[in-house]
């Protein structure tokens, strides 16, 4: 049974998922019970995935028993645990927070949420290129729909942006996908990775297109400088517990990026080695200072959160473009820290909107919080944390990325990154000094967080707090991660043998089996 | 056959490009179509081009096409086609709801002509 414990991340959610797609007649309160106890169920799973993960050793699960480098297989190391486990996590927390009312304001939206985590997960577990395009396909389609749950104009403008540039993204995706097979023959990670480093140096022109197009792809989903446009717009429109569940997703294109980076265009790949990283790092820099100018220009919560999510992402494609073994273990606790925060500040500024009538999420005078001692408490745990401010958690993230720098990176790196964290400071301050000091006389209205929703945003925000009391454990934890990644042969041992021998895969071998 | 082959998928992807690039939703969702069909036509095409291969059938004999790209060119028309009914819908909806089919929702085109108009 323990065996099969890799692939329930993406056979549970999968499975209720589309039960609850299929029973849109029952009550909400069933369907509410049936989303949350599947979506705990998944967060008790991923803790056994990390436990798992945790000896260091690299577990496959070959679907229908065709074994690599033919059949598809998801791959458990520390890495995709991990991500699993956040993803888990984020989710039961933003659903927990649906509960409250935001579920019954359109259809079928639990499973559809519980459908987008299962593309989220399967994106994490995959070791094959076309079935993380798949489960790409999976999220994406899922989040268009959870995008427009609710409905109004916004919604409706900005998704018609998302899905024609992830469309155009998901065309680019393939063209890359058809040069990689073209070149290597095979669609396996672990496989291509053994291939391309006996590639023929006439070939390795081919392979580096398509290995630079599939950063394209993945910089569209993190959202990389050039391709950034659809996200401010996107994460500001959507609904609180969508916008963030949709804090993993510009993670599962940096995590896309670390994978296959760290994996194919390694040091061995010859011609191909190290492939991107000086793209990387500067269009992650490039990324920071927009972030930074659009955290200042932002009028409304909704956008400031957005763009600290851009901030963020500059900083971790800045962490990517660097590829060292500190930087890669720096980056995840980043990375780890940046979704809990941003995802628990979405759902704080939905409750703070709630209660400020018809100024919303807006940055002007209105009337006084009903609860503004506790929001305004959140409020600053969260953004003081965004902005990389000590004692909390985004200081430890950001300490350890300005110290795996070398001399030269450091030029760039210290005074850019530290002035995104004073623009973020800023805007953050100036925000939460208007929103909850700056009030008219009007009485206070609206409603209050109640049970669910506080636990959801408190338990995020409590993120802050968490990652910095258990940040020793934690940062060994990216440091075993990173270093498991550094060194891909345990990897392709434990995919395609002792004698990892390069071998192409001609047709109908796995007939054979 | 490749002069031909490549000709067509070049031509196909590049109206598809620049339809996708225009400002209403109907050239770009005819210009996505385009664009997915080039890419199918990629795809099919990644595992060489052969005439008079036999199909990937055990015992068929050799020399055997490459299945694998035509099990991929069947996912991707799959999602593909899903994505398009996908994206008419939301086109119909955002001319429903912003009163107007450009992508950016704006009524450049009405409010000049009231001005004509005036």
């Amino acid at each position: 049974m323990l065996q099969h414990l890799i692939v329930l991340p993406i056979v549970l959610p999968l499975l209720v998922g589309a039960g609850l797609l299929l029973s849109r007649a029952t009550s909400p309160t069933l369907r509410r019970t049936v989303s949350l106890v599947a979506q705990a169920l998944m967060v008790a799973i991923a803790i056994a995935l990390v436990v798992q993960a945790g000896d260091g050793t690299i577990r496959y699960y070959a679907l229908g028993d065709w074994q690599p480098p033919f059949g598809i297989v998801l791959v458990l190391d520390r890495l995709s645990a991990t991500m699993v486990l956040l993803s888990s996590l984020l989710g039961l927390l933003a659903c927990l927070y649906a509960t409250a009312g935001i579920d019954e304001t359109g259809s079928n939206f639990h499973g559809l949420f519980l459908l987008q985590l299962m593309g989220i997960n399967g994106a994490f577990l995959t070791g094959d290129l076309f079935n993380l395009f798949v489960f790409f396909e999976v999220l994406l389609i899922a989040s268009y729909a959870l995008l427009l749950h609710g409905g109004s104009k916004a919604r409706t403008l900005s998704a018609l942006h998302y899905v024609v540039l992830n469309l155009m993204g998901s065309a680019f995706f393939l063209i890359a996908l058809g040069i990689l097979y073209g070149v290597t023959g095979t669609l396996n990670m672990a496989d291509m990775t053994v291939i391309v480093t006996t590639l023929d140096p006439g070939r390795a022109g081919l392979m580096e297109a398509g290995g630079l197009l599939l950063l394209v792809v993945f910089g569209l989903k993190a959202a990389m400088l050039p391709l950034y446009f659809w996200l401010p717009r996107a994460y500001a429109s959507a609904s609180a517990p969508v916008a963030a569940l949709f804090a993993i997703m510009t993670k599962v294109g940096i995590y896309s990026i670390l994978r296959v980076y760290s994996l194919i265009f390694t040091d061995n790949a010859g011609a191909l080695a190290d492939l991107g990283r000086d793209w990387l790092w500067w269009a992650g820099l490039a990324t920071l200072v927009v972030a930074m100018l659009g955290v200042l220009s932002a009028r409304d919560l909704r956008t400031l959160v957005a763009y600290l999510v851009m901030v963020s992402v500059g900083t971790l494609l800045t962490a990517l473009g660097m590829n060292t073994i500190e930087a890669d273990s720096a980056l995840l606790f980043y990375l780890i820290h940046s979704t809990l925060v941003t995802g628990g500040l979405f759902l704080l500024v939905d409750v703070v909107a709630g209660q400020r009538g018809k100024a919303g999420a807006r940055i002007v005078r209105s009337r006084p919080l009903l609860q503004a001692g506790l929001l305004g408490g959140l409020f600053l745990i969260g953004t003081a944390a965004a902005a990389g401010l000590p004692p909390f958690s985004g200081a430890i993230g950001k300490a350890l990325i300005l110290a795996s720098a070398t001399p030269e990176q450091q030029i760039w790196l210290w005074p850019l990154l530290l002035l995104a964290g004073l623009c973020s400071l800023v805007a953050c301050s100036r925000a939460g000094s208007s929103v909850f000091w700056r009030t008219s006389k009007a009485e206070p209205s609206g409603e209050r967080i109640g049970v669910a929703r506080g636990i959801a945003t408190g338990g995020l925000i409590s993120a802050a707090l968490m990652l910095v009391i258990f940040a020793g454990p934690l940062a060994n934890w990216t440091k075993a991660t990173a270093e498991q990644l550094s060194n891909p042969a345990p990897y392709l041992e434990s995919l395609l043998g002792k004698d990892a021998a390069p071998e192409t895969a001609p047709p109908l071998k796995g007939d054979v089996s | 056959m490749e002069a031909l082959y490549a000709t067509t998928t070049g031509l196909l992807a590049a109206c598809g490009v620049y339809l996708t690039l225009r400002g209403r939703t109907f050239p770009v969702v005819v210009g996505l179509t385009l664009l997915s069909y080039a890419v199918n036509l990629f795809l099919f095409s990644m595992g060489g081009l052969a005439m008079h291969g036999n199909p990937a059938v055990v015992g068929a004999g050799s020399p055997a096409a490459d299945p694998l790209p035509q099990a991929l060119v069947l996912t991707a028309i799959v999602i593909g086609f899903a994505m398009t009914a996908f994206v008419v819908i939301l086109a119909m909806r955002a001319r429903g709801d912003l009163g107007s089919d450009h992508v950016n929702g704006n009524r450049l085109d009405d409010s000049k002509e009231k001005e004509d108009t005036k």
